[in-house]
């Protein structure tokens, strides 16, 4: 039967065309904006490492306690990155499968005999674990190991992307770089790897365009004195005069992430850095309870407000949108249903239930939003390419269109003319049977 | 007026008059809302930056390779070759500048035993040429002098004193009421450096980052040279000479050393276009969002007269017949969809306020104007006439001899 009045709603799309082109249009559009908005919105808000997220965290610190004109903080008072010192006490622990310090540095890069002036690069300085925690791929060569952080190497792994811009995407491993004055030696370099949100190095403001272009061995880069070009906030101590006094001072600048796949580990390792927090107090680093936090990978994107927040006003306002569309594509339908009302009245007469005309008429809804769902595609299409253009350079990452953006658009247009059609439809079944017959 | 026959045929079609009041409340609720936000974002980017012709004044941004223990060395000879070019009025340099991303935060009081005085601000440690270069405007006290500019390498012990800070006039204003500071031992937080307050700038913003928030306004000078590895050269061209001047700089500091990166060269009007791109952006995709909101309201209302049109040909035949005059029809679709209007207007306005106070609470809006509801409800009222003329028209052109007729 469902066959038979799809079959009847298709027919039907060509009575009223103008009345049936018009809704048609007016569900695309509301379609259109609601899902420009959204797809970015989606991108956005999105898991920028799936298949790990919840297994990958990172520990937060209380190392400025309560302390007058401390620098500004996250919203639990917690600073966002941790000590020297405390980064890498913590990176003893055992519990983790995998895990990795890093600060971001920009340093100066000479690639002997590519070109003829140094240029700029960003750096992460981080450990081995690093690599096969977060699931990086290599297209040639590989990480370095847990021996070369331990001693300190002065070995380099290039993003992709840098590789081609140095090397023209050629097998660069074994050849050497000057990075900041000294020599590397290339060991990998890695496939197209670019999670967005860039979860693990946020950046001051840009959390969706941050690259990393290269990764150094965190323990040669601190042997370099590589400074970090990420924050870098201090209590009222100061950095201090010089690199060691630095390290020791009670500046935040590093982070870390931890791997703990299994169910208990993340409270095991959460009562871990309680213990030592606590530790810190005994021995009179500090002066205040131990306050400490472990997120996963959402929860630290949502704490650290990673979402714009015009991208969630901008998505807001497209609902807004929609929902105007779907009360003009309601106005519409029930002028559309009611020019058919000496048909339903003879339907009715000759035995169709109520319940049956319903079915026909949402069906006949339900082909509208299909096309309207069309149009709605195509101009989500149009809608992205505006904002690309509009917004600034780290957001435009987040203007395509992925196939699952395209169904959510779909199902949006049906579920918005289903809607839209429920009150005509409705309107509909109370033709009384019948009495239309007599105007005929 | 006709008002209980307009009563009485609405109260006949009561879901599509439903329907269309609804598209208007929400058409008018999220107009008054995004017109306001266009406006705010419009404003943000336009915030003074406190630099005097932003086309005229360009950035290097300098990156040293190597080592950079000799910078400040370095910083002065590249300085002084940018000063020489013909094409350059003046020329300083800094860590940032007011349309940067980075910021280097210090506390600032004059009273250092109540730790909740004073201001939080971004220190642009600079040379006496920062002033004539940016083109900042000096309301009292004096530059400063050349024997007064010091050198700090990278991460340096905190200097105990410096000879003087010059700081903005919303900084001047935080650190007392009166904005009389000209003269005072200010305390730098945490370094703890002592140094008196010499003169005061009317603006000069610490970082687009900071918005519309205080922190925009708040920013000292210090008379120090910091050399790191990444540096900005600040360059004012002389003027129409601007595009030779950048020209003229890059060679000029590639002649000296190519032990460096410039990594760019951009004019504060250019940086301002990159800095507040995400505000225009917004602005723009509001407006956008706005027009397809307001035309869709408007084919929606349009939709509807022009079906009731045709639905009462013959009723509009009968009037006319019956002695009513072309305009009368017309004013009769012209009230009916005033009366629409109203209603819709009355539910829209508490919708937008509604709409507001919720923005309020999630991105940093102030309250809504009641000038732009009133701008709102303008546009809500002409749309619908708009909507409504051309369907109200066509009615009235019906001919009274169509009553004659039986359909």
């Amino acid at each position: 039967m469902l066959g038979y009045y799809f079959h009847l709603a298709v027919r039907s799309l060509r009575r009223n065309l103008a009345l049936t082109l018009l809704a048609i249009a007016v569900i695309g559009v509301g379609t259109g904006a609601s899902m420009s908005m959204l797809t970015i919105l989606r991108a956005a808000s999105g898991d920028p490492i799936p298949e790990k997220s919840t297994q990958l965290f990172t520990p937060q610190i209380d190392n400025f306690g309560p302390q007058p004109g401390a620098p500004p903080q996250g919203q639990d008072e917690l600073p966002t990155s941790l000590t020297y010192t405390d980064a890498v006490a913590l990176m003893q622990a055992r519990g983790p499968v995998q895990q990795a310090a890093m600060y971001p540095a920009k340093v100066t890069i000479i690639a002997s005999g590519t070109r003829e002036l140094p240029l700029q690069g960003q750096a992460l300085a981080t450990d081995s674990g690093f690599f096969p925690m977060f699931d990086v791929p290599f297209e040639y060569g590989g990480a370095w190991s847990r021996g070369e952080d331990k001693d300190h190497a002065p070995v380099v792994v290039l993003a992709h992307a840098f590789n081609d811009r140095l090397f023209g995407g050629a097998n660069s491993v074994g050849r050497s770089l000057m990075i900041d004055g000294k020599q590397y030696r290339i060991i990998g370099v890695t496939g197209t790897w670019q999670p967005s949100p860039h979860f693990y190095d946020l950046g001051i403001n840009s959390s969706y365009s941050s690259v990393d272009q290269l990764y150094l061995p965190f323990t040669r880069a601190i042997d370099e004195q590589l400074q970090t070009s990420g924050g870098l906030s201090c209590d009222n101590n100061g950095p201090g005069k010089g690199w060691s006094t630095l390290l020791h001072s009670n500046c935040v600048w590093i982070n870390i992430w931890v791997e703990l796949p299994r169910a208990g580990d993340a409270a095991k390792y959460k009562a871990n850095l309680r213990n030592y927090a606590a530790e810190q107090r005994h021995q009179g680093r500090v002066n205040w309870p131990p306050h400490v936090a472990l997120r996963d990978v959402m929860r630290w994107l949502d704490y650290n407000h990673v979402v714009p927040a015009p991208v969630r006003t901008l998505t807001n306002v497209s609902y807004a949108i929609l929902l105007v569309c779907i009360f003009n594509a309601a106005g519409l339908l029930l002028s559309k249903f009611m020019t058919h009302a000496a048909s339903v009245g003879v339907r009715r007469a000759l035995g169709a239930t109520r319940s049956a005309i319903f079915a026909q008429y949402l069906m006949e809804a339900g082909v509208i939003g299909l096309a309207g769902g069309l149009i709605g595609i195509g101009l989500t299409k149009l809608g992205l390419v505006s904002c690309r253009s509009a917004l600034a350079q780290d957001l435009s990452v987040l203007t395509r269109l992925g196939s699952s953006d395209m169904a959510i658009a779909f199902a949006m247009a049906i579920a918005a003319a289903l809607v839209a059609g429920l009150y005509p439809t409705w309107r509909a079944t109370r033709v009384p049977p019948g009495l239309q017959l007599k105007a005929l | 007026m006709e008002l209980g026959q307009i009563l009485s045929s609405l109260r006949r079609n009561k879901a599509a008059v439903a329907l269309i009041t609804l598209q208007i409340a929400v058409t008018l609720a999220v107009l008054c809302n995004g017109l306001f936000i266009i406006q705010q974002q419009t404003r943000l980017s336009r915030s003074p930056s406190g630099v005097q012709d932003e086309a005229g004044v360009f950035i290097i941004t300098n990156q040293w390779v190597g080592s950079s223990s000799d910078g400040a060395a370095r910083e002065q000879s590249d300085l002084a070759a940018l000063r020489g070019l013909p094409q350059v009025e003046d020329a300083t340099v800094s860590v940032d500048h007011p349309l940067g991303g980075a910021f280097m935060g210090e506390g600032i009081t004059v009273n250092p035993s109540d730790p909740k005085s004073g201001a939080f601000t971004m220190v642009y440690p600079v040379d006496g040429h920062a002033i004539h270069t940016l083109g900042l405007k000096l309301i009292a006290g004096r530059n400063f002098r050349p024997e007064e500019v010091v050198v700090r390498n990278g991460f340096g012990q905190p200097a105990a004193s410096l000879a003087g800070a010059i700081v903005t006039e919303a900084v001047a204003r935080q650190l007392a009421p009166d904005g009389k500071v000209l003269g005072r031992i200010a305390t730098m937080i945490p370094d703890g450096t002592r140094v008196p307050i010499i003169g005061i700038v009317e603006r000069l913003q610490s970082t687009p980052l900071a918005g519309d928030a205080p922190l925009a306004a708040q920013s000292i000078l210090l008379p120090y040279l910091w050399s790191d590895s990444q540096i900005f050269y600040i360059v004012r061209a002389k003027p129409g000479q601007f595009a030779s001047a950048t020209t003229a700089a890059r060679n000029a500091l590639y002649g000296i050393s190519r032990d460096r990166i410039v990594i760019g060269i951009q004019s504060f009007a250019e940086a301002r276009r990159d800095a507040y791109r995400s505000a225009r952006g917004v602005a723009l995709i509001m407006g956008v969002i706005s027009a397809i909101l307001l035309s869709v309201t408007a084919f929606g209302i349009f939709g509807l007269t022009n079906y009731w049109v045709s639905q009462r040909t013959r009723y509009i035949g009968i009037r006319r017949a019956l002695g009513a005059t072309r305009g009368t029809i017309l004013r009769y679709f012209q009230s009916e969809i005033l009366l629409i209007t109203v209603v819709g207007s009355i539910l829209g306005v508490s919708l937008a306020l509604a709409a507001n106070f919720w923005m309020l609470r999630s991105i940093a809006l102030t309250r809504l104007p009641p000038t732009f509801l009133i701008v709102g409800v303008i546009g809500v009222f002409a749309l619908g006439q708009l909507a409504v003329l051309w369907p109200a028209l066509r009615g009235s052109w019906i001919s009274p001899a169509l009553a004659t007729r039986s359909v």
